[in-house]
This record gives structure tokens, C-alpha cells and sequence, in this order.
């Protein structure tokens, strides 16, 4: 058995000390708790945004202040409008007139940025985050640089939350169920695809991910968190005033993500602890060692967070993980779990891929010239060709990432030219990477579930309340059956990147194949196998042609290939120049020139 | 509006946008050749402007010290690693920038009268003072993380500015300073007097364009910054090193800094932290540019300018906030012209 501690229990020890935590502390010490509370909850959607995602905020602080100040002003405002003077009646009401309020903000600021490089998002928050700020600050209705007043307290279940103490439990639990969800969001398939943003965007959006859309979500998600947390600081403090909303402390929240272990739900919470921890402390100790009052603090944290960047990317989170030593369980896989249902396969000797003439210019280089092939189902194709001969131009024409200067591409009889990867991948046709494309930080069986993002449906909001198990657990056990029907069952629960290269291209077959194709699309799967990997890839292929599907493989080893395929197109200078049975190519005299000279 | 307000306003906006078009060139640049977006930008132009108010006041610049501080950091930094590889050679030259140039300095600065020093010889030594603290600043900071992502790069220079702006407060104090103009001069041109400051700045900022213009163009170091620019592996493959186009980037900028804070100390009472809200104009101007036309910048800055300049007579209290929701269209503009699915590192 193993010896370390199980999670539900640290957990229920953390849990239990939290709800002691008033009774036995003073009320100093329970608004400390409460503002980290407050502090996590902001930056565990910075965790989301910037250490899964890719993406990062400086204008959280701005939807935190849209939060406050909508409930501030609801509720205080005495000369409101008939419409809007009802929302007013009750804190929660005017929750949700915050929230709804930035998630329009958060959409809008999104649209704008989302489809730009990554760091116009920062960019565009940051100067949102000071406009705003200079608004709450100059605007007279909201109050000005002195801020707003008698701002009601929230009750709850007929209990008024006036106290430290009591709002205390409602922030710690809004803070939880942020955290729980979140957990629960990104263990589902909406969230492998969020973790495939960061390094994985192509590959994800040839699985059919829309990664755009995964954008928006975690921006979204950040700013609703943020947004709840402003609502709970104004009726905690029951004023606002501009100051806490500014972008220094945008920033601030920022530092906690990344200080904590910005890819870590709880690293948010252990951020958010040490800041504030140090924060006190240091503004209590600077003043008087430099002799002159000022925030000096942020001095120390942004050295250490320079350090931390440079030095442990990862944050505290990882470091105290060592300390504790929790378990961590494999994925548990399903075995009754219904099977996925499957597409209907394609008769056998049906055409599926078709290319008409296909010619790919770029400027004066002709890289494809009049390339036609055609890929039936049931049978292997292979592409060959000396390097340089164009049959990476001519893969991508194939699978749609390029558009043909003429000619056309025929998927199942429609155009592939001017559909994106994901109606590509969802029409039926899979395929793999030249040069490797997987997550390495997910388990092989994660990576693998990401080719059968198409086949849920499943949401965020089910995912984040685990309305998504039984569909999960048919993903998952599909993703499982595909590695083990590959060959990788013994790596099923350990890390991507450990994989050998090798595997990791046999990897990239379960992950294609895991999305139930018509068409495989292979580049260069045997680059990089040992003997008996390549002996065993031979025999997959041979299976699933059996089952029908289609495969397409651009190779160089020609043992592998002639021992294989069924038909093979040879390629040079773009053109083909001989087609035919593996047995005719090996005899053909153009293709022994190509690729072993003439003889003079 | 009468018409000799309005050419006030385009004369006040012209003088700041020029400001705002050499800070934005240089966040350009250090994008190009780095990918490092330079937010501590505006830090040098506060430290350049209160280092010369400092020095006219006759006191020795605090910032000296932070100098002599870097020195011996980078010193140590690059020092060890050259000592222990057996080159004492390396060693001396590193120890002859980082630490013989501050303290030589300090002893400079210890004995000629500062106060009386004539205006462009106190303007060049607070040059000397705060501009070598920009490739400093890259050793330290940013060269042990060239590789990194331009996110974390990103989060890196959003850390630096606050260090910055923190060691502001503590060198200069809360009070904000103004120094006397470098020409009282004023042009009479009927309906508009332009004062001799603005034609300095507009003369300087354009002469500093085109100097760098042509240090692009036909110098080696220039040309080398870049190939850098272009490609980076490339570059590097060519005996380009990284970290000295890195360096040498981070002087122009910090250069280009600290001069706009020198230019502007007349005109505006700059503050310990009001630096980052001058450069972030130039950012907006940058943006607008895509963060890759250098003349797209320049005319976005002017932009800027103007936009500043009319929104402080029309609607002054919401200066700012209409300055920076500029932003909101440039992207808006931006996202609906680029079309590109994003690989990033």
C-alpha cells in the first residue's frame, strides 16, 4: 500500500481548520483570511488564464472594481431609474448585475484581443485597467477619489453577514467552489482543450478544439471570478473607493498567480496567502528601515518575482506539494462505461480522397505542379518522393492547412479548400505530425482523449459541476482502448514528454484515431521506430485497413512502406512521376533515377 | 473653439507626440530585437528627468547609487562564471564598465560643482548617470531569460517597472520636480507664440529620428540589430550574439528614455511614477503601429498627442480615460485586418 496521504483527507483537514479558523483566531487574523480569500479567488482566474492558458490579465483588479462598484452603486443610489432602482433591493440581485455587466465587458475586450498575438490581451486589459480606475475616480456620481458609503451588508438565510466573522464562511465558500470548479473544469474535455492552448493550438484545432472559443472561456471565467470578488469585498467593507482597483494592484494579483504556481488551482490560494502575508509585514518593516513612508513593498516583490520567473517558473505550489506528500491516483478508467458510437464507415474501394490537378505556387517556386491522387477506403497510399520533391506542400494542400494556387482537393466529395482544421477534422479525416505535436506535461491517455473532442458535447458548466461523468468516462475509456490497441498501455497514466520519439509518434495514432476517422493522414509515422515499433506499426495499419478506413502516409523508409502499402505516387520537383503497385515502383526506372541518379 | 486655441492645442499635442514618438520607437525596437515589451521604459524617463533635478539642485543623484549597485551585481553575475573559466581578462573588462565607470563617476560627480555646471553638461551627466543602467538592467533581468516566452517576458518587465517605480519613490521622494526650460526664447508667429522649449523638443526628438535612421541604415551595429530583429537564429548563426544586440538595445532605449525625461522635466512636473503613464502613450502609438512599424508608431504618437491635447481643453478630467480607450478601436482595427492562427512558443 502506499504510504502517502490520500487528497480527500488534506483536504478535509484543510477544510475542518478553515471553519474553526474564527473561533480560535483573532478578528486581525479573520480579515487577513478574508482579504486572502478575497486575493485568491482574483487570482485563481489569473491561474486559469495565465498559467493553463497561455494568456494573461493585467486589468483583473478593473473587473474586480466593475463588480464592487455595480453593487455599490445599486445598492446606495437613492435617484436610480424605475428599470434599474428594483436590482437595488438586494445584494444578490445586484450580483448579478455585475456579473452580467462583465461578462458583456469580458466579451467585448475578448473580441477585440483574442485574435491578436497573445500579448495584446495584456496590453488591451492594461489600459481598460487604468481607464477605468481614472473613471471610478473622476466621475462624480460614483463617488470620486472619496468612494461611495453605506454600502448594505448581505444576509443570507436571514443571517446580516456584518461581522469579519460571519462573511468570513461566505467568502471562503464562494472561494471553494471557485477552486472546486475549476478543478473539475479542467479535468473534463473542455478543459484538455483549455490546456491545449498553451503550446498545442494547432494540433488542438486539427482535434476539431475550437480554440478561439477556449480563449474567450478562460477570459470569461477570470473575469467572473473577479467580478464575485469585488461584489464580496464591497459588502464586506461597505465602501469603495478607486484605490483598491487600480492597476498596481492588477498587477498584484498577477504576482500571487505566478509567486503561487500559476498552473495550479491551489497555487492561486498560496499566492494570494504569501502576498498579502508578506505585504503586512512589509509595509509594517520598509517605512521603518528606509525611514520614509511609502509602498516600498512592492520593491520586494518585484525582485522576487524576477527570481521566481527565472529561477522556479513553476511557483511555491510545486515546492510545497514535496513537503506534503499527497497521493496522487491514476485516472480511473471505466471499463462499463457504453461505448462512443462510430460513424458509419465508408463502403470498402469507396473514394474518399481525391486530388484534381492540384498545383501550389509560392511566388516563382512551383512546389506541387498538376498533382492528382485519389485514396480509396480500405486501402494504404503512400507518398514518396527525395526531399525536396514538395510532398509536405502537397500534405498540406491535402489536409486543408494550405489552399491550392489551382485545382481542387476532394474530401467524401466536397471541397477541402477554405474549411478550417476543425470541419476538416470533423468531416473525418485525421492525422498526425511531421514534427510531434502533444501536450507533455498531460498523461498519455489525456493526450490521446483530445482526438475525441468531437465526439462529446459536453459543456463548461457541466464540466465544472461534473454533469459530464458518464460522457467523460466513454471519452476516456475510448482514448484508453486506442492506446492499448496501439501498443502504449503500459505508458497509459505516465507523463507525454517522457515518452520516447518513437512512441510519441504512435501516440499521435491513437490521438487520430480516437476521433473514429474515415481518413488517416500519416507524416512520417515510421521516422525515428526501432525494428520491432516499425513491425508493429505495420500491423495496425494493416488492421484498420481491414476495418475500412483510408490511410494516406508520406514516408521515407521504403522497407516499411513496400512491405505495406497498396499503392504508392512517387513525387519529384513537385510533379508526379510514377504511380502504381509497390512491385512496378520498385522496377520503374524514373523513380530509380530520382532517388539513386542516373547512370551515365 | 476660437482658432488660436485650436493651434495652441495642435502646438501642445505636436510637442508631447513627439515625445511619445520616440518612446514608442524605442518599445518597437526592443520588441523587434528582444520580444521583451519594454514597460520599464517609462521608469527611465522619470529617473532621467529628477537625476537632472537632482544634479541642478546640487545634490549627488541618488540614482548613482542604484548604478554602482547594478555594477557590482552584474560585476558578480559575469565575473564568477569568467574567473572560474580561467579569462581574468573578461574579468577586468566587466569589472572596468560595471564598477570603475560608476565609482569614477561618483568621484566625478563629488567634485566639480554640479549646481553651476552649464545646463547641456548637466543634462550629460545625468545621461551618464541613469542610461548605462539599461543593458545593466538587461544582464540582470531579461538576458537570463532571452528564450523565455513573451508572456513571461511580458510578466518579467511588468515586475522591473515595479521595482522601479518603488526605488523611484525612495530616491526622489513623493515631491514632484520641474527644471528650468532649456530655451526662454519664445517664436513670435502672429496668432501663436511657441516657446523655445517646444521647438527643442521637436528639433531634438526628429534629429534623434533621423540619427537613428541612419545608424540602421549604415552603420554595422545597426545593421546587426537588425538581422537580429529579422531573425534571430539567423543572426545568431552569423556571429551576431544575442545578448550584445540585447545590450546594446537596451541602451538605446534607456537612452531614448532618460533624453524624453530630460526633454519633458520643463515643460510637465514629473513625479517618481509618472513616467509609466508617459510611456504607455507611447505604447498606445506602438500598438497602433502593431508593434512593428517603426513609421506607423511615429504616427500613431502624434495621434496620441493631438488626442491628449483636445480631450485635456474639451473634457480634462477624462484625459486619460479617453487617451487609453483609444486602445480599444486600434485593436478593434488590428484584429479585423490580421488574420493568423497563433503557434506560440
Amino acid at each position: 500500500m502506499n504510504a502517502k496521504l490520500s487528497p480527500r483527507l488534506v483536504l478535509g483537514a484543510f477544510l475542518a481548520l478553515l471553519a474553526a479558523a474564527p473561533l480560535f483566531l483573532s478578528p486581525f487574523s479573520v480579515t487577513l483570511l478574508n482579504y486572502i480569500g478575497l486575493y485568491a479567488m482574483v487570482s485563481l482566474g489569473l491561474v486559469l488564464l495565465t498559467g493553463v492558458g497561455g494568456l494573461t490579465s493585467f486589468g483583473q483588479a478593473a473587473f474586480v472594481g466593475l463588480g464592487a462598484y455595480t453593487t455599490a452603486t445599486l445598492t446606495t443610489m437613492t435617484s436610480l431609474p424605475g428599470w434599474l432602482a428594483w436590482i437595488g433591493a438586494s445584494p444578490w440581485l445586484t450580483l448579478l448585475a455585475g456579473l452580467l455587466l462583465t461578462a458583456v465587458v469580458a466579451l467585448l475586450l475578448g473580441s477585440l484581443t483574442l485574435r491578436l498575438s497573445g500579448h495584446f490581451l495584456p496590453l488591451g486589459t492594461m489600459a481598460w485597467g487604468i481607464s477605468l480606475y481614472f473613471l471610478f475616480g473622476t466621475s462624480e456620481s460614483l463617488g470620486g477619489h472619496s468612494g461611495l458609503t453605506g454600502i448594505p451588508p448581505i444576509s443570507l438565510f436571514g443571517i446580516v453577514l456584518d461581522t469579519g466573522e460571519k462573511i468570513f464562511y461566505l467568502i471562503w465558500a464562494f472561494l471553494l467552489a471557485a477552486v472546486l470548479t475549476t478543478q473539475n473544469l479542467l479535468d473534463s474535455r473542455e478543459g484538455r482543450a483549455i490546456r491545449a492552448l498553451k503550446g498545442g493550438i494547432v494540433m488542438a484545432e486539427a482535434m476539431g478544439v475550437n480554440t478561439s472559443r477556449s480563449r474567450m472561456v478562460i477570459f470569461l471565467i477570470a473575469a467572473l471570478h473577479a467580478c464575485a470578488s469585488g461584489w464580496l469585498y464591497a459588502h464586506m467593507q461597505r465602501f469603495v473607493n478607486p484605490t483598491p482597483f487600480g492597476l498596481n494592484i492588477g498587477i498584484e494579483y498577477l504576482f500571487m498567480a505566478v509567486i503561487g504556481g500559476a498552473g495550479h488551482v491551489w497555487g492561486a490560494l498560496v499566492g494570494a496567502g504569501v502576498i498579502t502575508l508578506l505585504k503586512q509585514w512589509l509595509q509594517d518593516i520598509l517605512p521603518k528601515l528606509l525611514g520614509q513612508a511609502g509602498n516600498f513593498e512592492v520593491i520586494v516583490f518585484g525582485l522576487m518575482m524576477i527570481l521566481v520567473l527565472q529561477r522556479a517558473r513553476g511557483g511555491l505550489w510545486p515546492l510545497l506539494r514535496r513537503l506534503v506528500p499527497v497521493r496522487v491516483d491514476n485516472k480511473h478508467i471505466e471499463e462499463s462505461a457504453e461505448a462512443l458510437p462510430r460513424r458509419t464507415p465508408p463502403k470498402a474501394g469507396e473514394l474518399i480522397l481525391e486530388a484534381r490537378k492540384v498545383t501550389r505556387k509560392f511566388g516563382g517556386l512551383v512546389a506541387n505542379n498538376n498533382m492528382s491522387l485519389e485514396v480509396k477506403a480500405g486501402e494504404i497510399l503512400a507518398l514518396i518522393g527525395p526531399n525536396g520533391a514538395g510532398k509536405s506542400t502537397m500534405f498540406n494542400q491535402l489536409s486543408g492547412v494550405d489552399t491550392p494556387t489551382s485545382g481542387e482537393v476532394l474530401f467524401m466529395g466536397q471541397p477541402v479548400a477554405g474549411k478550417d482544421s476543425r470541419d476538416i477534422a470533423r468531416m473525418g479525416m485525421s492525422r498526425t505530425f511531421q514534427h510531434v505535436k502533444l501536450l507533455p506535461t498531460m498523461s498519455v491517455l489525456e493526450n490521446v482523449a483530445i482526438g475525441a473532442h468531437l465526439r462529446g458535447d459536453k459543456g463548461v458548466l457541466s464540466s465544472a459541476w461534473r454533469l459530464d461523468r458518464a460522457e467523460e468516462a466513454r471519452l476516456l475509456k475510448e482514448a484508453a482502448r486506442q492506446i492499448e490497441r496501439v501498443g502504449l498501455g503500459e505508458f497509459m497514466h505516465a507523463e507525454a514528454g517522457s515518452l520516447a520519439l518513437g512512441q510519441q509518434r504512435i501516440l499521435e495514432i491513437a490521438r487520430a484515431l480516437c476521433a473514429d476517422p474515415c481518413l488517416l493522414l500519416l507524416d512520417e509515422p515510421a521516422a525515428g521506430l526501432r525494428h520491432k515499433e516499425k513491425q508493429a506499426l505495420g500491423d495496425l495499419l494493416r488492421k484498420l485497413r481491414g476495418e475500412g478506413l483510408a490511410t494516406l502516409i508520406v514516408e521515407h523508409d521504403m522497407d516499411f512502406v513496400m512491405n505495406l502499402v497498396d499503392r504508392v505516387v512517387v513525387m519529384e520537383f513537385g510533379q508526379k512521376i510514377a504511380e502504381g503497385l509497390p512491385d512496378e515502383i520498385q522496377k520503374d526506372p524514373a523513380v530509380l533515377e530520382a532517388y539513386l541518379g542516373g547512370v551515365e | 473653439m476660437e482658432f488660436p486655441i485650436a493651434l495652441m492645442l495642435v502646438q501642445d499635442g505636436i510637442t508631447n507626440g513627439a515625445i511619445y514618438a520616440l518612446l514608442a520607437l524605442a518599445l518597437v525596437l526592443v520588441f523587434a530585437v528582444t520580444r521583451v515589451i519594454f514597460i520599464p521604459q517609462g521608469e527611465f524617463v522619470a529617473y532621467g528627468a529628477l537625476t537632472l533635478a537632482m544634479l541642478q539642485a546640487g545634490v549627488v543623484p541618488t540614482t548613482l547609487w542604484l548604478l554602482v549597485g547594478l555594477g557590482v551585481a552584474v560585476t558578480v553575475v559575469d565575473g564568477v562564471p569568467a574567473l572560474r573559466a580561467g579569462r581574468p581578462g573578461r574579468l577586468l573588462g566587466v569589472a572596468g564598465w560595471n564598477l570603475a565607470y560608476p565609482l569614477g563617476l561618483a568621484a566625478l560627480l563629488s567634485v566639480v560643482p554640479l549646481q553651476s555646471l552649464p545646463q547641456l553638461a548637466q543634462v550629460a551627466l545625468a545621461l551618464a548617470i541613469v542610461v548605462p543602467m539599461g543593458p545593466q538592467m538587461y544582464r540582470l533581468v531579461y538576458q537570463p531569460i532571452a528564450s523565455a516566452p513573451i508572456l513571461i517576458l511580458l510578466i518579467v518587465s511588468v515586475a522591473a517597472h515595479l521595482t522601479m517605480v518603488g526605488m523611484g519613490l525612495l530616491f526622489f521622494g513623493a515631491e514632484g520636480q520641474r527644471t528650468p526650460a532649456f530655451s526662454e526664447a519664445v517664436l513670435d508667429l502672429g496668432p501663436l507664440m511657441v516657446p523655445g522649449q517646444t521647438l527643442v523638443i521637436v528639433a531634438v526628438s526628429l534629429t534623434l529620428i533621423v540619427a537613428l535612421f541612419q545608424f540602421f541604415e549604415r552603420t554595422l551595429y545597426g545593421k546587426a540589430l537588425r538581422a537580429t530583429a529579422m531573425n534571430r537564429v539567423g543572426a545568431r548563426l552569423m556571429g551576431i550574439s544575442p545578448s550584445l544586440a540585447g545590450k546594446l538595445t537596451f541602451f538605446l532605449a534607456a537612452f531614448i528614455g532618460a533624453l524624453s525625461g530630460v526633454l519633458i522635466a520643463p515643460i510637465t512636473t514629473v513625479y517618481y511614477d509618472t513616467g509609466f503613464l508617459i510611456a504607455l502613450k507611447g505604447f498606445v502609438a506602438a500598438i497602433i503601429g502593431g508593434l512593428g512599424s517603426y513609421p506607423l508608431a511615429a504616427l500613431g504618437a502624434l495621434l496620441v498627442g493631438q488626442l491628449e491635447s483636445f480631450s485635456s481643453f474639451w473634457a480634462s478630467a477624462y484625459k486619460e480615460v479617453i487617451v487609453f480607450t483609444l486602445i480599444i478601436p486600434v485593436l478593434l482595427w488590428r484584429s479585423l485586418n490580421s488574420r493568423h492562427v497563433e503557434e506560440e512558443e
